[in-house]
């Protein structure tokens, strides 16, 4: 960061501590803005380019982006400022916030800013699996921003080594094990030197799990969010699946696998299939000294991954003038051509289809074609998991996946109890 | 009279800042915790209301805050003792006149002056599975492969460790200043007396070194429930809990839960551990610590 981009944000912080009626008083309308950077890249570069252009186009409306840290730190900030009165007017914060945002009466619904039916065809032109987490009581609270899903990444060479097709990832649940049995190497000691696979369990380990739930045809929770559905006979088969790789087939590193070391292991070519974001496309294709390839979730009664990643949020104690100014901003952003620069600058997916027809996406894939995976696992997509007092709700159901992967429960025992405590903290909700 | 007055005025002007910083960053957000444990979280429907001992209840019945607090225990008893020792043994071994006594002592500083996350990080990648340094020291002496973050066996020892390398060499620096202070006319007496390097550590140098001690003491005790960032960085608090302490635990409850009155509860709790804990040391403990 240099010294006029800091100057910018001390100035845009300013601006956000300015009283909104002396802001009103100006004739320009501000438009204060929280975003978190998840991802690599010149995230900070890239957002305030994309203000100064829609300034350009709107001389009446300022908007200010501020960094405000991870995603954690950023609903943190926004949070507390809300408490304290006077939160940003736009932020961008997990689609799973939605339902803690309701409860927080922090954010208010884009319906009454669908006036025209142009409005209507812009609503409806987002891919419907990003939805899922934006819409809940026939309402929209978020528009799609920096969405992601689970990918498989492969490494050609290491397929090549083993006998394997380097162009043919698994399919099927069965091959993905058949797969990794292959790929796992040991030293005359018996020692590991090479996995087969790797699902990374620290974290957020709910997230990646929810691939293997939905594959096997069970969804976590309704979409009033005030029920799960922890102890279901297929989440306990999908949890089973996943303890038996490391435990059973001994394909899969033992224990609890580390989310940020796991695209290094990656590229140290000691394991050779990876579940990861398409986030880390970017970071895998700058650092990965090997082809490789993306591919969708092997499929266990059925393909499906969990969609990820953030929403815009519009604040409820913004002014009329303010929230009109944001849905104005929000709209210009999610243009097809826009959404596309953003997907080929980032790496996250463009969030609606009409994007991917655009001149720059087509030459972007043309040279890039694993872009285009996270796209076409969309149809069978899902909604990332989320509830009322969702942090909380989730920890329930990471506990118990780590309890089972580290050996302590069974998975069915470990579900049964996820479900029991979810249970307590959701009954007031229903 | 006038003149006293006024000394008194300029002295409490004085002590004003201070004071003000004491009350609104310290005493008065430990009051207002103390209070809001007796209440219910406040929603945006719902204002917070008095609930009595609801939340003490809860934090009874709750078996994540019994494992922080086992946790805790653990760690502690693992890093105090270890990491004060340590400081003795390398204070005394740079006090002596080594070759290059410059640079260990810097090298057992280091720890002290890297930032928390960096070193947190680096021990990420020091404990990774396979090709990790730790791994590779095993590995060379035929040992099998751990995955020492991520097992409920070895994830809080595994902790415990960076604590203890990165503690040890904070301490060292009072230890040494301590043992400079020491004179050395009984040095030298002991020398003609004929006693053992053993006996004059044994019998004057670690007795005159304990005030040092206790004051040491102290701080590895704060330190120990104060420990958060390595936590954030290196498991948070995963697996299934075995590397929640209490400050991270209370992190969790009030800014992931946003349950701020149960927070509240925890850190009433922490708080009343941390002023036993120096209750015992500064009436107990300093009352015994003299020079026999």
């Amino acid at each position: 960061m240099d010294r006029r981009e800091f100057m910018g944000g001390a100035t845009a912080l300013a601006g956000s501590l300015a009283l909104p009626g002396i802001a009103g008083a100006q004739a320009a309308t501000e438009i204060a803005f929280f975003y978190p950077v998840a991802v690599g890249g010149p995230i900070t570069k890239l957002i305030d380019a994309y203000a100064a252009g829609f300034e350009k186009e709107n001389p009446s409306i300022k908007v200010k982006p501020i960094y405000a840290g991870t995603y954690q730190e950023t609903i943190v900030k926004a949070l507390t400022a809300h408490k304290s009165g006077t939160p940003p007017v736009l932020s961008v914060l997990l689609s799973t916030d939605m339902f803690t945002l309701i409860d927080e009466e922090a954010v208010v619904p884009f319906d009454s800013f669908i006036k025209t039916d142009d409005d209507k065809k812009w609503l409806g032109s987002f891919f419907p699996g990003f939805m899922e987490n934006s819409q809940t009581g026939g309402k929209t609270w978020g528009i799609p921003f920096q969405r992601s899903t689970v990918v498989l990444y492969w490494n050609k060479e290491l397929f090549k080594e083993a006998g394997l097709d380097p162009e043919k990832p698994p399919k099927t649940w069965a091959e993905q094990l058949e797969f990794a049995q292959k790929l796992t190497k040991r030293d005359v000691s018996g020692n590991v030197t090479q996995w087969g696979i790797q699902i990374p369990s620290s974290g957020f380990p709910y997230w990646l799990f929810q691939g293997l739930s939905t594959q096997a045809g069970a969804i976590l929770t309704n979409p009033a969010g005030d029920k799960t559905d922890y102890a279901n006979p297929g989440v306990v088969e999908a949890l089973q699946y996943w303890v038996d790789l490391a435990q059973k087939h001994k394909v899969h590193p033992p224990g609890i696998v580390e989310w940020g070391t796991t695209p290094k292991d990656f590229f140290e070519r000691k394991v050779a299939m990876m579940w990861t974001t398409t986030g880390n496309l970017t970071n895998v294709r700058a650092n990965a000294k090997f082809p490789f390839g993306v591919a969708v979730l092997p499929a266990g009664k059925k393909p499906g991954s969990p969609t990820g990643g953030g929403n815009f949020y519009l604040s409820k104690k913004a002014t009329p003038a303010e929230q009109e100014a944001a849905f104005k901003f929000v709209r210009w952003i999610t243009t097809p051509e826009r959404a596309a620069q953003w997907s080929a600058e980032t790496g996250y997916v463009a969030v609606t289809p009409a994007a991917y027809e655009t001149e720059a996406m087509k030459k972007y894939v043309a040279d890039f074609p694993q872009a285009l995976v996270a796209r076409d696992q969309l149809p069978t997509a899902v909604a990332e998991l989320s509830t009322h007092e969702n942090q909380r709700v989730t920890k329930a159901l990471n506990d118990g996946l780590q309890a089972a992967l580290t050996g302590t429960k069974t998975p069915q025992k470990a579900m049964e109890d996820a479900q029991a405590e979810a249970e307590r903290i959701l009954k007031p909700y229903r | 009279m006038n003149n006293r007055a006024t000394a008194t005025v300029h002295g409490w002007l004085l002590l004003l800042p201070a004071m003000a910083c004491l009350v609104i960053f310290t005493h008065w957000p430990a009051v207002a915790s103390f209070i809001e444990s007796f209440h219910s979280t406040p929603k945006a429907r719902r204002p917070a209301r008095f609930v009595g001992l609801d939340n003490y209840e809860q934090l009874l019945a709750d078996p994540i805050f019994w494992k922080a607090m086992s946790n805790n225990l653990w760690f502690a008893l693992g890093t105090i003792p270890a990491s004060i020792a340590l400081a003795l043994l390398m204070a005394v071994w740079v006090n002596d006149k080594i070759v290059g006594r410059t640079w260990v002592r810097m090298a057992f500083f280091t720890p002290t002056i890297l930032p928390m996350i960096a070193v947190a990080n680096i021990w990420l990648f020091f404990f990774t599975p396979q090709y990790g340094l730790l791994e590779q020291i095993v590995g060379f002496f035929g040992g099998r492969s751990t995955n020492w973050l991520g097992s409920q066996d070895t994830a809080l020892s595994a902790i415990t460790i960076v604590a203890i390398w990165k503690e040890a060499g904070f301490f060292m620096i009072f230890y040494l200043a301590a043992l400079q202070a020491l004179p050395p006319s009984l040095g030298e007496a002991a020398a003609i007396e004929g006693a053992s390097r053993w006996t004059y550590f044994r019998r004057i140098q670690f007795p005159l070194l304990m005030p040092t001690t206790l004051f040491v003491l102290i701080n590895a005790v704060i330190n120990a429930f104060r420990m958060i960032d390595h936590i954030f960085v290196m498991t948070r608090g995963g697996p299934d809990n075995a590397t929640t302490l209490l400050l991270f635990y209370i992190y969790q409850v009030g800014f992931s839960f946003w349950d701020t009155a149960y927070a509240a509860t925890l850190t009433c709790v922490l708080l009343a551990l941390l002023a036993l804990v120096a209750f015992v040391q500064y009436g107990f403990l300093e009352r015994r610590t003299h020079y026999r």
